[in-house]
């Protein structure tokens, strides 16, 4: 409990970390129970009201309607579900996956199967990671699954990188020398003694990375190869609004200030947990 | 042969490795696609006897392992396929749109590097006053902004409500007549000597590039500065200060390359990225490069044509991270010492 209180105190001493920390708070309420808050939310999915189409910001309509006549605040609100989906299922799957590669090549520094696994997350960092989830999701069908699989595949090596410094560095400790002398096995010193030397390093980046999967994710659907039509996805939304500017400007502009206001509270937040920490930037 | 001979060689030896991997991945890729390879490129109209003559000239039905090799020794031959999109062969799609591409990339990878240390080393001088506080507000903002979203409001902006620069009308004018030299229309233009043809190429480059700088020109900002603060608290800069030596020469001649050389290395991987989302900002502006090519045969399911472009991103990746591994190890001393090992 003190040592929360004091993490808390280091953490809101920037301010700007607890602005980051306020926009997180809401996208993440918005993302669970925004269906329920919005204004339209029949808006969110299929729903055509040619009366109602193309209309520029009002009382009624906050941010104007699209050329379906559907609520554009209301479509905003209702991608963030699968926004926050993309950010968290690709991180929960590539970290753990690149904390293993990464561990089981840095302890055993030297041998073969470090040059070879490191080969491998080197020639996955080789390539332009947008181009090859761009390849990926091509060859696949589009949607959502198929563009968080594309980006997964991607952003892997960066953890298989970063707890492969941590473990190579650690391998020499007295601490590890004394667990492997006593005889513990493989799975206790990586998850033991290992991991939770690495656990920091790993969530500081995993809040860093937010922002970029989500960056991502929206290109991928600005491209469309993301969530498809009716379902709404910022990217999209923004793709499609491009064809009608400069008229209809609000079909492209808020959805794109929504994609900088979350981008922005998570890289604002990271930076605020990496401060508190002591991590370092890089 | 020196050390730093032989720590290049090694740094160009791994390079051939992983250019060995990024050619499995990319042929594992091509063999994944759902559906018959000769029946796609053929299309579905085509008889069937005709489909089989095609799949056993093009080596289908061999293993995998020899489909690997036929494949491989076309690609070093630069024989990338023939794009079912254009009809034409992919290694001659490329040297037509590759150029437009390499040049917007250039201004937007190389320019940018220096308004960056720039930045960053103003942020550090002016440390918590308001310089450094309106680089570090911006940079936030700027950083989280996607590139496809910069090029998009620069088009409503610049396109549309102040229409003051040339936003979706290519790499060029009407009316300009520029011989290809290099293919990198502002060079070409200098070098035929038309000024007015080079400026207006100029101007057309400016929004996209800016659109591609922006985030990586923030996020380099952002790593100088830090470096130069961490730099600042270790113990030879306080001894350099007791010496009574002026601040500007101890930033000028013993802060500023240390701190400089982490933000160089990874400019290499900014390239990836300039590169990844040129894909979206040349749709976005009309520009005639290879990755509206490649986003045309991503959408069309052009195998031959999305591989090709994927190895050829990978090939320039690998070099441009070898120079920059270069020019790192020629900048740090401490890198030359504990790699050559």
């Amino acid at each position: 409990m003190e040592a929360l209180k004091r993490n808390w105190l280091k953490f809101s001493e920037s301010k700007i970390s607890v602005i980051g920390l306020v926009i997180v708070s809401a996208f993440l309420l918005l993302a669970i129970f925004g269906k329920y808050m919005v204004p339209y939310p029949e808006h969110i999915g299929s729903y055509v009201d040619f009366a109602n189409a193309g209309l520029a910001p009002s009382s009624k309509h906050l941010c104007g309607t699209d050329l379906m006549g559907r609520d554009i605040f209301s479509r905003i609100i209702g991608s963030f579900r699968n926004t926050l989906l993309m950010g968290v299922i690709v991180l929960c799957i590539s970290a753990p996956v690149g904390f293993v590669v990464g561990v089981i090549a840095g302890y055993n520094k030297g041998k073969l199967i470090d040059t070879v696994l490191m080969r491998i997350t080197d020639i996955f960092l080789a390539i332009p990671p947008l181009v090859l989830a761009l390849a990926i999701a091509s060859v696949l069908e589009p949607n959502l699954t198929n563009s968080m699989l594309a980006i997964t595949v991607m952003w892997w090596p960066w953890y298989a990188r970063l707890s492969y410094g941590v473990t190579s560095s650690l391998r020499s400790e007295n601490y590890i020398i004394y667990a492997e002398l006593v005889g513990a096995k493989l799975p206790h010193i990586i998850f033991k003694e290992i991991l939770p030397n690495c656990l920091s390093a790993v969530l500081t980046k995993m809040t860093l990375d937010m922002g970029y999967v989500i960056i991502m994710g929206a290109t991928l659907s600005y491209a469309g190869l993301g969530e498809q039509a009716p379902k709404p996805a910022l990217g999209s939304m923004i793709s499609s609004g491009v064809k009608y500017m400069p008229g209809q400007w609000w079909l492209t502009i808020f959805p794109a200030i929504a994609i900088i206001l979350i981008v922005l509270g998570f890289n604002l937040l990271g930076d605020g947990i990496s401060n508190m920490l002591g991590t370092e930037e890089n | 042969m020196s050390k730093l001979h032989v720590t290049i060689l090694k740094r160009l030896g791994w390079a051939l490795v992983v250019l060995f991997g990024l050619s499995v991945i990319i042929f594992s890729l091509m063999r994944i696609i759902p559906g018959d390879p000769a029946r796609l490129a053929l299309g579905p109209t085509v008889p069937e006897e005709i489909v089989e003559q095609y799949r056993e000239r093009m080596h289908y039905n061999d293993p995998l392992p020899m489909q690997y090799y036929y494949w491989i020794a076309g690609v070093v031959k630069g024989d990338l396929g023939v794009s079912t999109v254009t009809h034409r062969s992919v290694t001659k799609d490329f040297s037509e749109f590759l150029p437009a591409t390499l040049e917007l990339v250039i201004w937007a990878g190389i320019p940018p590097i220096f308004f960056a240390l720039l930045l960053g080393v103003l942020g550090a001088m002016y440390n918590n006053r308001w310089p450094d506080y309106i680089i570090r507000f911006s940079s936030y903002i700027i950083i989280a902004t996607p590139a496809f979203v910069w090029a998009v409001l620069f088009l409503l902006i610049f396109g549309y409500w102040f229409p003051i620069l040339p936003s979706i009308g290519g790499r060029i004018s009407m009316g300009y007549s520029v011989p290809p030299v290099t293919g990198l229309m502002v060079l070409d233009a200098l070098i035929d000597g038309q000024s007015a043809a080079a400026w207006d190429a100029f101007l057309h480059l400016l929004l996209p590039s800016l659109a591609l700088a922006l985030g990586h020109t923030m996020q380099e900002a952002r790593l100088t500065r830090s470096y130069m603060l961490e730099n600042a608290g270790k113990d030879y800069i306080t001894m350099i200060t007791s010496q009574g030596v002026p601040r500007e020469v101890i930033n000028r001649q013993f802060l500023l390359k240390p701190s400089v050389i982490p933000t160089v290395s990874i400019m290499g991987l900014d390239i990836a990225a300039i590169f990844g989302n040129a894909f979206l900002v040349e749709t976005i502006f009309n520009w005639p490069g290879i990755s509206r090519y490649a986003m045309n045969a991503i959408l069309g399911k052009d195998i031959n044509a999305v591989c090709g472009v994927v190895l050829l991103l990978g090939v320039i990746f690998i070099l441009t991270n070898l120079l920059v591994d270069i020019v790192v190890i020629m900048l740090d001393p401490r890198m030359r010492q504990s790699r050559s090992k």
